[in-house]
């Protein structure tokens, strides 16, 4: 009985509270669980929904831009180059909207019992990461079929491209999930948002195609363009800069740092206002 | 041994707010730029609903919190289990706590039953391997195993709940907060789950926090009991003297007498009491249960026509039915002097659940005099039954409307 000592005091200290994330662990999965039944458990084509979206787009912009505008994307074909891009994004986006919402889809679980409330953002996560892992087989496949060289080294560089993404998505949609509980408005503002950011992302061009300088280096500290960069580095492309990297790695801790940190501050109080 | 529950100087605080307790983004940014951060503005009123509350419960207890709505009983509940975080004071808990404060929590209508199952059991505090042990079990007891694998939606409520249920009833706390959930289900399966929670108290030993505005499920649940008032802890101790407590401090102790008596005393009120059939006293009925309203008093002075009335409110302080002794010879006719005993009897099966409070007068209408009226002389509990015929019938959760009377039915075929 000793183990379970429970010390219930107003909320006093920041403190990650990673132990109880611990213990809570299987909560990640079945919350994730349910979010991917429910997701796909009514849809004829189920998974595979996963995969017509960013395919689509990518036969869209590949007729757009590789025909029409003719963007320079050596040594990776366009449609991979779109691929790549757009596969994260998703995930980026999903991750954002997801979680962003997840407070208030939740909220009669939140104000009926306890749990670290950090699991319902990092769920919605783990849904789109589902979801990207699906993307990134087909994508996996396109490369073959379009005999895309991929070196031992490639491996790295993806992961480098989906840790930096999923941090950052993460912590915007923890810091969009805090805020949406105290600011509806927020709600109404995550499409807009990612619309924008949509654009700023080097997704159907390449960054370097940019001639101004300072629109080149605003944009390098987006950390979706850092990804996409390592993503098209392990096609081959030249690997991102130094300072282009720390850029985009700086701005996704600063991301990760302030949504866990207000999530956390106010999400004692969640079952109050929710 | 430690307490299970030990809680010092515990306080909750509540802002009251007048527009929805979220802010649109809107109200800020119309602010002046200083008034943003809320220092600036004037404060919004707070109200404590809870203060001060001392507290240590014994492992094994069941302790049964009483008061009125409002009190602040399903506030501290929230707290114990970390729904809502104290404004001050603290608490230590030893030991896993489940609650039952909504059962169901977290069904999701496209699973499957068997799915629900774990969903449900891992936001409760299940483990995976837990559940996995305990699923025959618990489907066995939610006595749906025909539709355990179509999804929840074409459950009907009752099944959801029978459920919802027997997942929380399989929850192996050492403290379980338990918050009214008797209120619901149909009759069998009520019996099943209060059968279930006598076994879990009794055999087990575990600690349980119970409140409930049936004080027939705390007397023979529990046998320590809380009373709340407005926030406050006032008393504790054993459970048949707090109930009894509770039910004559909700009476305003104030005689209302004073100004509209009149001098000398016509009338003089010696006791007023409800009682049963066999006229023994008592103040929880049965809801089909006759229930006898009897006023004592005595007559000090003769060649007066006395009306005796009682007017009945409920918890929220609605006028139920106001009743004048109408069909007596003494409502025509002087009374005479000396004691008597006055009785109306109010039919069981009209009354719906909850809490009473009496009114007594003696009057007369047509000569305008009140020569006694003491409001709120008497409370008394009406309860529900669940092994007989109420105008409930099979329907599961809170029946709604002030009364609750059993009306006679009848169908039949119309003619083309």
């Amino acid at each position: 009985m000793e183990k379970f000592i429970t010390h219930i005091q107003p909320p006093g200290r920041f403190s990650l509270g990673l132990k109880e994330l611990w213990q809570y662990r299987e909560l990640f999965y079945f919350f994730t669980w349910r979010d991917i039944k429910v997701k796909y458990k009514q849809t004829y084509l189920g998974i595979l929904w996963a995969l017509i979206q960013p395919l689509g787009m990518m036969l869209l912009f590949t007729l757009l831009f590789s025909r029409t505008l003719k963007i320079d994307t050596a040594p990776v074909v366009y449609p991979i180059f779109v691929l790549s891009g757009l596969i994260l994004w998703n995930l980026f986006s999903a991750s954002i909207s997801h979680a962003g919402d997840s407070m208030i889809q939740n909220a009669h679980i939140i104000k009926k019992i306890y749990f670290p409330r950090l699991i319902i953002p990092g769920s919605a996560v783990l849904l789109a990461l589902f979801d990207f892992l699906i993307g990134l087989l087909i994508f996996l496949v396109f490369c073959v079929l379009y005999r895309q060289s991929l070196h031992w080294y490639s491996v790295f560089y993806f992961a480098a491209g989906i840790i930096i993404v999923t941090l950052a998505g993460f912590g915007t949609g923890t810091f969009l999930a805090a805020l949406n509980v105290k600011y509806r408005d927020f709600r109404y503002m995550i499409p807009f948002l990612l619309q924008l950011l949509f654009f700023s992302s080097q997704i159907i061009y390449p960054l370097r195609s940019i001639s101004q300088e300072w629109l080149r280096n605003l944009l390098s500290f987006n950390p979706v363009n850092t990804s996409i960069a390592y993503f098209r580095a392990a096609l081959g492309a030249p690997p991102p800069e130094m300072e282009e990297t720390m850029a985009g790695l700086s701005f996704t801790l600063i991301l990760l740092i302030a949504g866990l940190y207000f999530f956390r501050k106010t999400e004692a109080y969640f079952a109050d206002i929710v | 041994m430690k307490p299970a529950i030990d809680i010092r100087k515990l306080g909750k605080q509540y802002r009251l707010h007048e527009a929805p307790p979220y802010l649109s983004l809107r109200d800020v940014l119309s602010k002046a730029p200083w008034e943003w951060t809320g220092k600036g503005k004037k404060a919004d009123p707070y109200f404590w609903a809870l203060q001060n509350i001392n507290l240590c419960i014994e492992p094994g207890e069941r302790v049964g919190i009483i008061g009125r709505n409002g009190a602040g009983k399903s506030t501290l509940l929230k707290i114990i289990s970390r729904i809502t975080p104290p404004t001050c004071g603290e608490a230590f808990i030893h030991g896993r706590v489940g609650s039952l404060l909504e059962v169901g929590t977290g069904f999701h209508p496209e699973l499957s039953g068997r799915e629900n199952i774990f969903l449900n059991g891992s936001i409760l505090g299940l483990k995976k391997t837990e559940i996995r042990r305990q699923l025959d079990a618990i489907i066995d007891f939610s006595g749906v195993e025909k539709f355990i694998d179509s999804p929840l939606k074409h459950y009907s409520s009752g099944m959801q709940l029978r459920l919802a249920f027997a997942v929380a009833a399989h929850l192996e706390p050492e403290i379980l907060l338990i918050d009214e959930v008797l209120a619901v289900g149909d009759m069998e399966f009520q019996k099943k789950c209060l059968g279930k929670m006598e076994e879990v108290s009794h055999k087990d030993g575990r600690t349980i926090l119970f409140v409930s505005h049936n004080m027939s499920y705390i007397r023979s649940l529990c046998n320590k009991a809380l009373l709340l008032d407005n926030g406050r802890l006032i008393a504790g101790g054993n459970s048949e003297e707090i109930i009894s407590q509770y039910i004559s401090s909700v009476r305003t102790n104030t005689p209302d007498t004073g100004s509209k008596a009149t001098t000398p005393p016509v009338v003089q009120l010696l006791s007023v009491n409800s009682i049963t059939t066999s006229f023994q006293q008592s103040d929880s009925f049965a809801a089909d249960e006759t229930i006898g309203i009897e006023m004592e008093y005595e007559v000090l002075s003769p060649g007066h026509v006395l009306w005796l009335g009682y007017n009945l409110h409920n918890e929220e302080g609605i006028n139920v039915f106001d009743t004048h002794s109408v069909n007596t010879a003494e409502y025509s006719e002087p009374h005479a002097t000396g004691k008597f005993k006055a009785v109306a009897w109010i039919p069981g099966h009209m009354l719906n659940t909850g809490l009473y409070f009496i009114s007594c007068a003696v009057f007369n209408h047509t000569s305008q005099v009140i020569y006694l009226h003491e409001k709120d002389v008497l409370a008394f509990h009406v309860y529900d039954v669940f092994d007989r015929q109420t105008a409930r019938g099979m329907s599961p959760g809170e029946f709604p409307g002030i009364l609750r009377p059993l009306l006679k039915w009848h169908i039949e075929k119309s003619k083309a």
